[in-house]
């Protein structure tokens, strides 16, 4: 287990958030520490989205305390969490097909020299981004076109990381991968805990939260339901917690199958 | 797009079929890399694998020139005759820089249907008020230039701005300044300009001096060398991929030869244009503009992910109308360059087949209709394709509808061997 710091690099106390009639988030607690991965789980409209963009400043929060670094701050934009060092991973990855890795990865802030692109500097610090997160694509040069569907997952997150954040969030980042890009994805999310990131991994996969997360907050209809370490926590536990009950769909399949789901 | 489970890329199935390699994460040497060999092998290696994957670059249109130069020439010997060659240089540059601006836009996923009518507007402009309302002629050309950039941003406000599709609001520009162009050319319709005019200049001047065009042949190779080498000298200092020194100078030669070609043709006839020289500066500044500037890498970001492009902080509205700003501008340009041609500003100019050859022309260079992919030098060769048939088809004494027939057929062989290619990279996991 790597060292994990005493004050929470991100602390949410009692955070609430209404869209008009609708109470998306009540009093929600979380706390993410250097150096941990924290998956956020929670059924549809669980409230994780929301959680995330608050977070991000896409959505400001109408009552609670951010805490960063153990001071209370205000996030209302999404520039006020780039600044204090949150990078966000969104679901889309939001890259540009066209245009080639070192591209994408300096896009919006690329590295110039009198006014002009400075294409060698910024492909020497891509290589060596990659090089030290072990990403391994077949040539920085490259349009994104050409990539899979992990190797992009992982382009995305390595753009996330040139702001060299303290807490990065991936929303799903495995949602739509298969086995092997999959496991490219989860080696990463532990590469970014081991150099001292503080990771929220938000997944509906329990496999990929058993693989890497060391601590699971459970969302259940805007309110906390939970915060469980996952190595001491059976999956059928953070289960009943995402559904608010130990009789459902999943513990019934499972008793059916004569507990092979079980581990 | 899609992430398409039935088109695995060779690489994907590599990793399938090679269980080793999916595992061990911790081999030094990844085998999917494109490790590039040095010298010729590696070179030929690559272009193969370009071939194979359908990434033809300029090649089908380079091809298409030598075929139209080989059966024109069988036609008519007069074909590469000095004469000739000089006429279609200069005669292609009207509708090579209106195909310039109409690049930014098709880079951006958009089109600009107005840019014929705009060229007729900025033609018109320039005549009236130096002609008629006798205003110095360089303050005439300036506000033509500014009211084409104008209208294009006014385009590009109600495009980007108000969210009306470009398509609909250019071709509501092409009908409304057509309109206008008329309107201020009143009931006489045709205003003849001075032949010695800035205006009159652009298509008629000749640096008569051999030494101009053999200057421009050696400052663009000499130029083309020194960047190239100072570039990969850089890249070797910090440690990266460097192109081969054997690769520089094997490029700088066919771009000598070439370009020397070029200088004693034009000299065997009247010596280098005005205007081709204006045009190779326009290609090379609007080039780097695009490929070497932050400017050019959010037009090609605009067109590759809007989306991507606002969270990366990229202000896309801005960005927007000032492409369709440039559009119009180059508009403006083309539309002086085409006045100056037929020494006049006149009810036909901006009319006729003037907009289908400019995006024609942008197209059969080789820039993509969706949005993301193309270069301005696409512009010169797609125009130097337009203009040679027409005046191939002009010297056999074929009237125009067949000259209509036969850019038409070429456009349509074009968008044809780009969809055929498009789906041979998709398949080999390169689109």
């Amino acid at each position: 287990m790597v060292h994990v710091s005493a004050t929470p690099v991100l602390a949410l106390r009692g955070v609430s958030k209404r869209f008009g009639a609708v109470q998306a988030l009540t009093d929600v607690e979380l706390e993410v520490h250097a150096g941990e991965v924290v998956a956020l789980v929670g059924d549809n409209g669980a409230g994780k989205s929301t959680l995330v963009k608050t977070i991000a400043g896409v959505h400001p929060i109408d009552e609670g305390v951010i805490e960063w670094d153990g001071k209370t701050v205000q996030i209302n934009k999404p520039h006020d969490a780039q600044n204090l060092g949150i990078a966000t991973v969104y679901q889309d990855l939001a890259l540009c097909d066209n245009i080639d890795v070192v591209g994408n990865l300096y896009l919006g802030r690329e590295v110039k020299k009198r006014g002009v692109l400075d294409e060698v500097e910024m492909e020497r610090r891509s290589l060596e981004l990659l090089q030290t997160l072990s990403i391994r694509i077949p040539s920085v040069r490259i349009p994104i076109a050409s990539l899979s569907g992990g190797q992009r997952q992982t382009v995305a997150i390595a753009r996330s990381m040139l702001g060299e954040p303290k807490l990065v969030i991936l929303d799903e980042p495995t949602a739509a991968l298969g086995v092997e890009q999959t496991a490219q994805v989860l080696d990463l999310v532990e590469r970014l805990r081991e150099r001292g990131h503080a990771v929220l991994l938000i997944s509906h996969n329990m496999a990929d939260v058993k693989a890497v997360a060391d601590k699971v907050a459970v969302l259940r209809l805007g309110r906390n339901n939970g915060v469980f370490e996952v190595k001491t926590t059976s999956q059928e536990e953070i289960i009943s917690a995402i559904t608010g009950a130990t009789d459902n769909a999943v513990t019934r399949r499972a008793a059916r199958g004569n507990g092979e789901v079980q581990k | 797009m899609s992430i398409d489970k039935t088109s695995v890329s060779p690489e994907d199935e590599h990793i399938v079929e090679n269980p080793e390699a999916a595992a061990g994460a911790d081999v030094a040497v990844d085998p999917r890399l494109l490790v590039r060999e040095r010298g010729f092998a590696g070179y030929f290696d690559e272009f193969k694998r370009k071939m194979r994957a359908g990434d033809l670059g300029s090649i089908p249109v380079v091809i298409g020139l030598i075929v139209i130069c080989v059966i024109f020439q069988s036609l008519n010997s007069a074909f590469l005759s000095a004469e000739n060659l000089n006429n279609i240089a200069v005669a292609m540059v009207a509708t090579g820089m209106m195909s310039v601006g109409i690049i930014f836009v098709l880079l951006l996923g958009e089109i600009d249907l107005s840019v014929g009518s705009v060229s007729g507007v900025a033609g018109a402009i320039m005549a009236v008020l130096s002609v008629t309302h006798g205003v110095n002629e360089w303050l005439a050309v300036l506000i033509a230039l500014a009211g084409g950039a104008a209208i294009g941003a006014m385009h590009g406000f109600f495009f980007a701005r108000i969210g009306a599709p470009a398509f609909a609001v250019t071709l509501a520009g092409l009908l409304f300044w057509l309109g206008f162009m008329l309107q201020i050319l009143g009931e006489n319709g045709t205003i003849n300009i001075d032949g010695d005019g800035v205006v009159g200049k652009l298509t008629t001047y000749y640096f008569s001096d051999v030494a101009a065009a053999y200057g421009l042949a050696i400052a663009a190779v000499a130029l083309f060398f020194v960047t190239s080498f100072l570039d990969s000298r850089r890249r070797e200092a910090a440690g990266i991929p460097a192109r081969p020194l054997v690769d520089i100078v094997v490029r700088t030669v066919v771009l000598a030869v070439i370009a020397f070609a070029a200088a004693i043709m034009f000299n065997q006839y009247k010596g280098l244009p005005l205007a081709l020289l204006l045009f190779v500066v326009v290609l090379v500044v609007s080039d780097f503009v695009l490929r070497r500037t932050g400017y050019g890498r959010k037009i090609f970001a605009l067109g590759g992910s809007v989306e991507a492009s606002r969270r990366a902080g990229i202000n896309v509205t801005a960005v927007r109308i000032s492409v369709f700003a440039i559009a119009g501008f180059f508009a403006a340009v083309g539309g002086l360059f085409w006045a100056s041609k037929i020494a006049a500003a006149n009810q036909s100019a901006g009319a006729g087949d003037l907009l289908m050859n400019v995006i024609a022309a942008a197209v059969i260079g080789g820039t993509s209709l969706f949005g993301g992919r193309g270069r301005t030098w696409n512009a010169l060769l797609g125009v130097m394709v337009i203009t040679s048939i027409q005046y191939g088809l002009a010297l056999e004494g074929i009237a125009t509808p067949v000259v209509y027939m036969v850019t038409g057929g070429v456009l349509l062989a074009t968008v044809v061997i780009d969809s055929i290619t498009r789906k041979t990279q998709k398949t080999a996991g390169r689109a």
